[in-house]
């Protein structure tokens, strides 16, 4: 790990509100230690613009440290940028080079309208998630560990599922905005274990008819979402959601 | 059930479903087409096999059915890509960059499907129309009189510009089927992460036999 300092330019997206047309606008940062994340030199161009008595960027971020999902940003043409799996807090600036010209923009696409600058709403994936990834029934607390027998396979791809945070990467890289990778992980974290299983068919109904409500695309099958998912979430999770969808329709 | 066939699951399923008959479809118009190098002197093989096709009555349900699918997949194509866009929304990011997470057939398959199309309309009335509709040049087999398919094609093949337009439209569909036969599997759920590997290998596999097979026999006739 390099300590040296690179000088770069950024080109970022900025928007007032909503409703306004947005425009970008040019930065040049100097001395910037490459050992720095994503955020952290975000932060100092804050820093800056506030010293200058400018309007600060707006982004968001939470957990700093790629489990929360709620940093965002296409950088570079990329979802949380260059770096494969990881999040734009656990992307670091080693992974630019001195002179580069860095461009930021927020998540695009019509389900995730911008609120401001590089900041968007993501709250159709919480309406997503509400109209049907639960258990109906309250399950308990905490079962006696191996009192219900689950394969340690089908334990394991569950969890590869459920390590989905939310964060939006697969809706904004995809070129028909679709949110089918977050509805496949979400379905399919459920629909492998028990406690889930018996309301599975009507979840991947409800889930996928909120989704099409919601304004996201259908799904092309080109696999770019899974390549910029943070938590590497297989598309093999789409087909599973497919499965159960046409399963469940199939049956009625 | 309500909503199923509208749903964006259940619009990709006709896509498939159709798009798979489309793939069987090219393999039996390819066994035909490739009777042509049986006998490229006088084509009786062709001829017989063109007849045959062209006059069984299972062909004649076939023939609808194959214009069904065609206009199934064509129309949902479009919809499917209307939708798509629009879920884009409107305001267009300014860099994108997916040369490593996806590739350029996938991204690209309504254009491919429109080169396609253009294709099977100059195919249409070059061949099926004058069959059809036209006065195709007849000839005798056994005794029987039929059309000579043979000589329709063959001509056609040896106009240089002409096959240059028919393997170009065969690279444009070999894109197409590239990305398309593993899409349809996993549109169907049938896939994972093991079958993914198998599914891309067997289309590609497909779709090599396919451009190759029907690219062949203008060239056959071009060069001989
Ligand atoms: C013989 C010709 C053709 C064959 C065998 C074929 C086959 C297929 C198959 C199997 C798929 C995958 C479906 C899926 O992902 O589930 C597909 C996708 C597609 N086809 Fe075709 N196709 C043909 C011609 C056309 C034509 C003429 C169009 C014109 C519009 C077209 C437009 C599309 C589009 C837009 C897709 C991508 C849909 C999406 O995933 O968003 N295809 N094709
Ligand atoms: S599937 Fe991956 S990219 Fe999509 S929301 Fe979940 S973590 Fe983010
Ligand atoms: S801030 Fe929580 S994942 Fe980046």
């Amino acid at each position: 790990m390099s300590d040296k300092n690179i000088n770069i330019k950024l080109k970022v997206w900025r928007q007032n509100g909503p409703n306004d047309a947005g425009r970008f606008d040019n930065y040049e940062m100097n001395e910037i230690p490459t050992a720095a994340s994503f955020l952290e030199m975000m932060d100092m161009l804050n820093e800056k613009l506030l010293g200058e008595g400018k309007e600060p960027i707006s982004f968001d971020h939470d957990c700093r440290e790629g489990i929360c999902g709620a940093c965002s940003m296409f950088i570079n043409g990329r979802a949380h940028g260059p770096d494969n799996a990881v999040t734009t807090c656990q992307l670091h600036m080693r992974k630019f080079k001195d002179g580069d010209t860095i461009t930021i923009e927020p998540w695009r696409a019509k389900a995730f309208p911008v609120i401001k600058d590089l900041m968007v709403d993501r709250y159709s994936l919480d309406l997503i998630q509400q109209a049907g990834g639960y258990v109906s029934v309250n399950t308990g607390s905490a079962p006696d560990a191996n009192s219900m027998p689950i394969h340690k396979d089908i334990a394991e791809e569950a969890f590869d599922a459920a390590a989905c945070i939310g964060c939006g990467a697969c809706v904004a890289t995809c070129k028909n905005g679709s949110a089918m990778l977050f509805v496949g992980a979400k379905v399919s974290h459920l629909a492998l274990l028990p406690q889930g299983k018996i309301e599975a068919k009507e979840r991947a109904q409800k889930m996928l008819a909120k989704m099409d409500e919601l304004g996201f695309g259908s799904c092309s099958n080109t696999g770019a979402c899974e390549v910029e998912c943070p938590k590497e979430v297989s598309i093999s999770f789409i087909a599973r959601l497919n499965r159960e969808y046409l399963v469940a329709n199939l049956k009625d | 059930m309500k909503g199923f066939l509208s749903s964006s699951i259940g619009k990709k399923l006709l896509m498939s479903l159709s798009g798979l008959f489309l793939i069987v479809f090219l393999l039996v118009h390819l066994g035909v087409n490739l009777t042509m190098l049986f006998d490229p002197i006088d084509g009786t093989v062709y001829n017989k096999a063109a007849n045959f096709m062209g006059t069984n009555p299972i062909m004649k349900v076939m023939e609808p059915l194959l214009a069904l699918g065609f206009f199934l997949h064509i129309l949902y194509g479009i919809i499917v890509q209307l939708n798509n866009w629009k879920a884009r929304g409107s305001s267009k990011y300014a860099v994108v960059d997916q040369k490593d997470s996806s590739t350029w057939a996938s991204r690209n398959m309504i254009w491919l499907g429109v080169f396609v199309f253009t294709f099977l309309i100059v195919h249409i009335i070059n061949y099926y129309a004058v069959l059809k509709f036209g006065q195709p040049p007849s000839t005798h087999v056994d005794g029987v009189e039929m059309h000579n398919t043979f000589k329709l094609v063959s001509d056609l093949f040896e106009i240089w510009w002409y096959d240059l337009i028919y393997i170009i439209g065969f690279i444009a569909l070999g894109l197409h089927l590239h990305h398309a036969f593993w899409s349809a599997f996993q549109t169907l759920g049938l896939n994972n992460k093991i079958w993914r590997r198998r599914l891309e290998i067997i289309g590609d596999i497909y779709t090599i036999v396919v451009v190759a097979g029907f690219t062949i026999i203008p060239l056959y006739f071009l060069i001989f």
